[in-house]
């Protein structure tokens, strides 16, 4: 037997942790609200059941207004599933129970979960979860899902609910006398009708005038309420009924939310007691010097640096060890394949595998050490804090603060970056969050952006000084494509999604400890799989295009250098050259191939050097006609321009429409131009190159 | 005595009386538990002055002064 389950809950309480434990997947878990953004479905099995269990987004309630909640919302109501396991946080447990009671009222078929126990322990809550499941009757599981504790019981008793199929009644909230009578008036009408859904629920929500839900149920049951005079005329009767008994018209919803929040404090004055009174102390405390007028902000950018320095110098000595093993494989992987027509053999080895090579060897360390870091910070529950200072701007930009946690989900990727978007509740918002988020210079961008820092600007020394150095530059370069996000926000919320910041309500989490030797091994081993799937899928093909390109040869001249020379003159103007151009557009598919893409180019069309360092690849830039300009024209270009294809469709995605995705790619593409064009030209005037 | 939420300082502590704010943000108010009848707490400020964050019902909450501003309670 297969069983569907919902798994749903607050945000930020554990759900995709659970999930994960579960079914043994990696949905991406994080210390802030909103990190789960679409339903993922994973499989458990449990003594010989198979179990198929729905993540769904987070949700303070299931009044929907957000298009994460709304997918939450219609899974409860209209997914035949089997029953809800619902989490909740032991620390918050009189917020959390507001959405319990909401799904219990729906569909009593539920599971409560209440985890982080530990934590709770820590700071001196305890809660009694026998007391909870009687006074929610439904019943109720403990757990501490990320040390694995309580799972067991967890599968048990889901187990026993699917299993048994008792119907299980729960808590029935009782609204007032009046408000009780239309309820049942309404509900005997419906019951009538049988439209095989929870008639209270629904009579509640006719009452309220709640239309997103309304309309939504009569969609799923095909039922045209405009069509039924006779209910629409009873609902109006109860309206005023009600109205002649004190509850008005738009008060009604206000009463039922009142006493959902009345309840919920009456339980968790039962079933939670504290031992401790100032149980938030060490938080505040973190708080007030990570969000201080004199600390906030340079604790943000020395962090920044801290990772971007870790990351320089972690990577320096991994990125040259596979260097080496790589290329030394190479003759010997030549003369291996000589059985092969020479063309081919050049193709595959000095085409294919030297692209494969450079992406896997110059790329792959930075961005398997950048990234756990940056999770790690993220586990601690520090992102939050960051849009929290710096919504002031965002506000001045008429957008929205949470753009700030899109943007540090774009350091990692920015097609993340941009379906993380969702957090954000103004559609007007979330399109400069999204229009914006290539600003932000993703995981496969920086190591490009750090060789070329190395090699131009800060030299090859070893010491500590040199990669404080590097760091420092990495950081102004991303501090101004922060820059630029803020920039541009503010031109589009002026010009073309014209419009007033909306209100902003941020939730701020607990600090969490954050596993670090789990994240590391975990991000190590599947961003390590991820960019080895990705040179494997992109590098590959682009190394054998390119030398292609490079060898066929129309009147005595390659064909990669009559496109370069025909880009020649328009790239010179932004201080790049024809070679540089076509490297960023046959890079589209992924940011990472760009530099070895520009080198095989470079290598192929004359300039042979034999190359085995960073050294070596600065003097075949120096022979290509490369000056300091050109690498901050590189750098400045691969920061600013078309976001790689994949981000792209993610826009299309996410907006539904190709007019957006296109300005995605055109909006960057022109600030990117632009900024090198006005560089090249001060710099020429003033006579500095 | 009655005032803005926006006007009460960090570490004092307020009971929400009136919420003069509708649509998606009064729902969004509704939704993390704040309601007339909540107590309040301010607990810390931003970098450059809002938004403040708020404990409500033992979640801390930043929200805008735009907002605040229309919600009116009464200190304790």
């Amino acid at each position: 037997m297969t069983y569907k389950i919902a798994l749903a809950g607050n945000p930020n309480v554990g759900k995709s942790t659970i999930f994960n434990a579960l079914t043994g997947l990696h949905q991406h878990t994080g210390n802030w609200s909103g990190k789960t953004v679409s339903n993922a479905k994973g499989l458990y099995c449990y003594n010989g059941n198979e179990y198929e269990l729905y993540d769904l987004p987070g949700t303070y309630s299931l009044i929907a207004h957000s298009e994460e909640e709304l997918v939450a919302r219609d899974f409860i109501c209209f997914e035949d599933s089997d029953m809800t396991i619902v989490v909740c946080d032991a620390i918050m447990l009189e917020r959390n129970l507001n959405l319990i009671l909401q799904i219990i009222e729906i569909n009593p078929q539920v599971l409560v979960c209440v985890n982080l126990l530990d934590e709770a322990k820590k700071k001196g809550i305890e809660i009694d979860l026998l007391k909870l499941e009687q006074k929610l009757g439904v019943k109720v599981v403990g757990t501490t899902a990320r040390k694995g504790i309580g799972l067991d019981s967890l599968k048990e008793k889901v187990e026993q609910m699917v299993l048994e199929k008792t119907s299980i009644k729960g808590i029935t909230i009782n609204y007032g006398k009046e408000l009780e009578k239309s309820i049942t008036n309404i509900r005997n009408y419906l019951d009538k009708l049988k439209l095989g859904i929870n008639t209270r629920w629904l009579a509640l929500r006719l009452l309220c005038n709640d239309k997103e839900a309304v309309k939504s149920c009569f969609n799923y049951l095909n039922f045209d309420i405009d069509n039924d005079s006779d209910l629409l005329k009873l609902i109006d009767k109860e309206v005023r009924f009600l109205d002649k008994n004190n509850i008005k018209r738009d008060e009604i919803n206000e009463v039922v939310v009142n006493t959902i929040f009345d309840i919920s404090k009456m339980i968790s004055l039962e079933v939670v007691s504290y031992s401790k009174i100032d149980y938030d102390k060490r938080d505040r405390k973190i708080d007030r010097i990570l969000t201080n007028k004199i600390t906030g902000i340079p604790i943000m950018i020395l962090s920044l640096l801290g990772i971007l320095w870790l990351t320089i110098v972690g990577s320096n000595y991994p990125s040259s060890l596979l260097y080496d093993f790589l290329f030394s494989l190479e003759q010997p992987l030549y003369n291996l394949l000589s059985f092969l027509p020479s063309f081919l053999q050049d193709m595959l080895v000095l085409g294919m595998y030297r692209t494969v090579a450079w992406v896997v060897s110059v790329m792959l360390p930075p961005m398997a050490i950048f990234f756990p870091l940056f999770t790690i910070l993220e586990d601690l529950g520090y992102l939050p804090r960051i849009a929290f200072n710096l919504d002031k701007f965002f506000k001045k930009c008429s957008s929205c603060g949470k753009q700030a946690l899109c943007m540090c989900m774009g350091f990692g990727c920015n097609a993340v970056g941009v379906t993380g978007s969702r957090i954000i509740d103004s559609k007007r918002e979330r399109l400069i969050a999204i229009l914006t988020n290539c600003f932000v210079p993703c995981n496969g961008r920086f190591p490009m952006i750090i060789a070329i820092i190395t090699m131009f600007f800060v030299g090859f020394n070893t010491g500590i000084v040199s990669s404080l150095t590097s760091a420092l530059f990495l950081l102004l370069v991303i501090l101004l494509g922060i820059g630029m996000t803020f920039l541009v926000s503010w031109i589009l919320s002026k010009t073309l999604l014209k419009g007033e910041p909306t209100s902003f309500v941020l939730e701020l989490p607990p600090y969490r400890r954050p596993q670090i030797l789990k994240v590391i091994g975990r991000s190590i081993v599947d961003r390590t799989l991820h960019i080895l799937g990705r040179a494997i899928a992109v590098a590959a093909p682009c190394g054998i295009i390119v030398f292609l390109l490079s060898n066929i040869m129309i009147d005595g001249n390659n064909i990669l250098s009559i496109i370069a020379n025909y880009l020649d003159p328009l790239a010179d103007l932004i201080g790049l050259d024809g070679v540089i151009i076509l490297a960023f557009i046959l890079g589209f598919p992924a940011n990472e191939i760009v530099i070895p893409i520009m080198l095989m180019m470079y290598l192929n069309t004359g300039t042979l050097v034999e190359y085995d360092s960073l050294e070596s690849l600065k003097t075949i830039l120096l022979n290509n006609g490369w000056t300091w300009l050109t690498a901050v024209c590189v750098v400045v270009f691969s920061l600013l321009h078309f976001p790689c294809s994949t981000t792209c469709l993610t826009i299309k995605k996410e907006t539904n429409s190709w007019k957006w995705a296109i300005l995605g790619f055109i909006i960057p593409t022109m600030v990117g131009i632009l900024m090198c064009f006005i560089i090249t030209t001060v710099v020429r005037l003033l006579g500095l190159v | 005595m009655w005032m803005k939420l926006s006007d009460i300082k960090v570490g004092e502590e307020a009971r929400v009386t009136d919420i003069r704010v509708n649509g998606d943000i009064k729902r969004r108010l509704y939704d993390i538990g704040l309601i007339p009848g909540t107590i309040i707490k301010a607990v810390m400020q931003s970098p450059f002055g809002e938004p403040i964050a708020y404990n409500i019902r033992g979640s801390i909450i930043a929200i805008r002064k735009e907002d605040t501003s229309k919600i009116l309670v009464e200190v304790l």
